[in-house]
């Protein structure tokens, strides 16, 4: 096995024993990544000195022997929309094309604390709104399963990576399904915790009252030690919330006997490609040979999840970019002669289509005399679908359902009309309404060895529980093992 | 809330709203497809919503607050390391105040 093919307890294990330093994995990797780069463009910035200079930092502390973490000496992919100190952080938009962050996010201290390895900044959909990462403004991202197909988004740099074996952890972030999605199309492992278990201190906000970092692995263990390592409650945070974590590693390897699986009927209706319906029903199946109960439920209001999610999100957006005005920081159109003139002509120039038109319907729907009638009522819905998942916690212990309704759809084909690229989200987005943790994990491929991601669920503050099931079912299967061509 | 179209002028006025400068035919083009988004919000009306209460908050979570004291905050040349334009330790922009 290749040292860039490791995984993270993997690799954390060989450096502890001095079989490998952090050095060498971190050179095997930039190595990896060169060599890959080209085919799939993952990455907007590469830090290699910097890499290069933590792992030398690492190494001390590994021949030490003291205060050795996880991932103490692991290279790691942050996606472009996290806050890294003198590291550009550009949301993969025009209008940061330049910014230097002169502050670390919460995540990214604890990650520098542990002696983690920063190889770069990912790819993503500009201010990750998008679910294939074709709306960043740098470059494309390929999905290294089939390169004329995208990786989803909007975190697809980071899957890509990880995919690709050009990092050995990453991080994304999810607002709809940003982590998840890519996972699925990438076959790799991706979790969105709970709304205020990780701190969004330092990420870039599109929708905050929605959005979360969250890990993406090659396995569930990864994504569990991850998970100890970036939650937590933080004071420069109000919304994150002051509960305690749990070894989420200890979490792997419980029985899943006698746990209640719902599967919800509105999940499977029309849209579904059948060969990611099979795989997901195989996997159902497979729980329930290790001793999980699949349990039929009803989620009602899913349809109305993605109107009712768009129009939030989009509300959102319209304040939280209502910043980038050439002010302070980052692009300013030059050659204005007063502020509405400067603000307005930077935004147009710094902005993409997809950003502009999501700040606009966002305006609009907050505006007067059009606040009720959609934001107002969107909220009242976002409560329906909040008391969907209410109900079924009475049944079941998890929810399980496809990621995506299709594999990873071609460059280019959902892209002349947004409401085709919306639809795509119809299976992930009811999660981040209802602020629950849900995880995907791969399931297997379809017959042209395109990847198909499970999607678990499980309720706030419960992904203990969601680790169980999804690492008993990993490990029962070889999905996670397979690697693309590339 | 009815199917009701947005105009060229509402786009414009909206444009204006959230400090986008946009030319006539970019005006237009997003008409058409802010008008199909719209319609497809429009999707909602199907629900009916009296008596629910609105979630702004997916968890909950109330008055956060901390003690009054006086913490460090960036330095000056931090928070102004990334400015287009400086002057005086401050940000320096075009006129904001017209002459009348």
């Amino acid at each position: 096995m290749e040292a860039y093919e490791l995984t993270g307890a993997q690799a954390s294990e060989k450096l502890r024993r001095k079989e490998i330093s952090s050095r060498e994995l971190t050179k095997a990797i930039l190595n990896r990544l060169k060599s890959v780069e080209p085919q799939i463009e993952a990455y907007l910035t590469i830090s290699e000195d910097l890499a290069m200079k933590q792992a030398e930092e690492a190494d001390i502390r590994l021949t030490s022997g003291m205060d050795i973490t996880p991932f103490t000496g692991i290279p790691i992919a942050i996606k472009d929309i996290i806050c890294t100190r003198d590291i550009p952080t550009t949301c993969a938009s025009q209008i940061l094309k330049n910014f230097l962050p002169p502050y670390d996010a919460t995540v990214i201290e604890r990650l520098r604390h542990a002696g983690a390895v920063f190889i770069g900044k990912t790819n993503m959909d500009e201010f990750a709104m998008g679910s294939s990462t074709e709306n960043s403004a740098f470059k494309i991202t390929r999905n290294p399963w089939d390169k004329e197909r995208i990786p989803g988004g909007s975190s697809g740099g980071s899957a890509a990576a990880i995919a690709a074996d050009a990092a050995i952890v990453a991080l994304g972030s999810d607002t709809g399904g940003s982590i998840r999605a890519p996972a699925s199309y990438c076959s790799v492992v991706g979790l969105k915790p709970t709304y205020g278990r990780v701190s969004r201190y330092g990420l870039i906000a599109y929708g905050s009252s929605l959005d979360q970092i969250g890990p993406i692995t090659k396995d569930v263990m990864d994504c569990a030690l991850l998970m100890n390592t970036i939650a937590g409650y933080d004071p420069r945070d109000s919304t994150s919330v002051n509960s305690p974590v749990p070894d989420y590693s200890c979490a792997c390897g419980r029985d899943v006997k006698g746990l209640r699986i719902g599967v919800p009927k509105e999940y499977f209706l029309e849209g579904i490609d059948p060969e990611v319906e099979n795989l997901i029903r195989a996997a159902i199946a497979q729980m329930e040979s290790l001793g999980a109960i699949p349990v039929e439920i009803s989620l009602p209001h899913t349809e109305y999840a993605i109107p009712c999610y768009y129009i939030c999100a989009m509300a959102e957006a319209s304040s939280n970019l209502a910043r980038y005005d050439g002010a302070h920081y980052g692009y300013r159109a030059r050659g204005t002669d007063n502020i509405i003139d400067m603000y307005s002509r930077t935004r147009a120039d710094g902005f993409g289509i997809e950003v502009k038109g999501r700040i606009m319907l966002g305006t609009y729907v907050l505006s007067a005399g059009y606040y009720d009638a959609y934001y107002l009522k969107a909220l009242k819905v976002r409560t329906l679908i909040k008391r969907d998942f209410e109900k079924a916690w009475e049944k079941v212990d998890l929810i399980a359902t496809p990621v995506a309704p299709t594999p990873a759809f071609r460059i280019g084909e959902k892209t002349t009309d947004p409401i085709t690229m919306y639809l795509s989200d119809i299976y992930t987005i009811s999660l981040n309404l209802a602020g629950m943790c849900g995880i995907s994990i791969p399931c297997g491929f379809t017959s042209a060895g395109l990847p198909v991601g499970l999607q678990l669920i499980a309720d706030i503050f419960k992904e203990d529980t969601l680790l169980t099931a999804a690492y008993a079912y990993e490990q029962s299967t070889e999905h996670h093992k397979r690697k693309p061509p590339l | 809330m009815s199917k009701e179209r947005i105009t060229y002028d509402d786009v414009r006025h909206v444009a204006l709203l959230s400090r986008l400068r946009l030319t006539d035919e970019e005006i237009t083009s997003y008409a058409q497809v802010l008008n199909s988004i719209l319609d497809y919000f429009a999707k909602l009306n199907e629900l009916d919503t009296t008596n629910v209460p609105p979630t702004s908050h997916s968890i909950k979570i109330q008055n956060v607050f901390r003690e009054d004291a006086v913490m460090p905050s960036l330095p000056v040349e931090a928070a102004l390391a990334n400015a287009p334009d400086t002057q005086d330790n401050c940000f320096r922009v075009p006129k904001i105040i017209q002459e009348i």
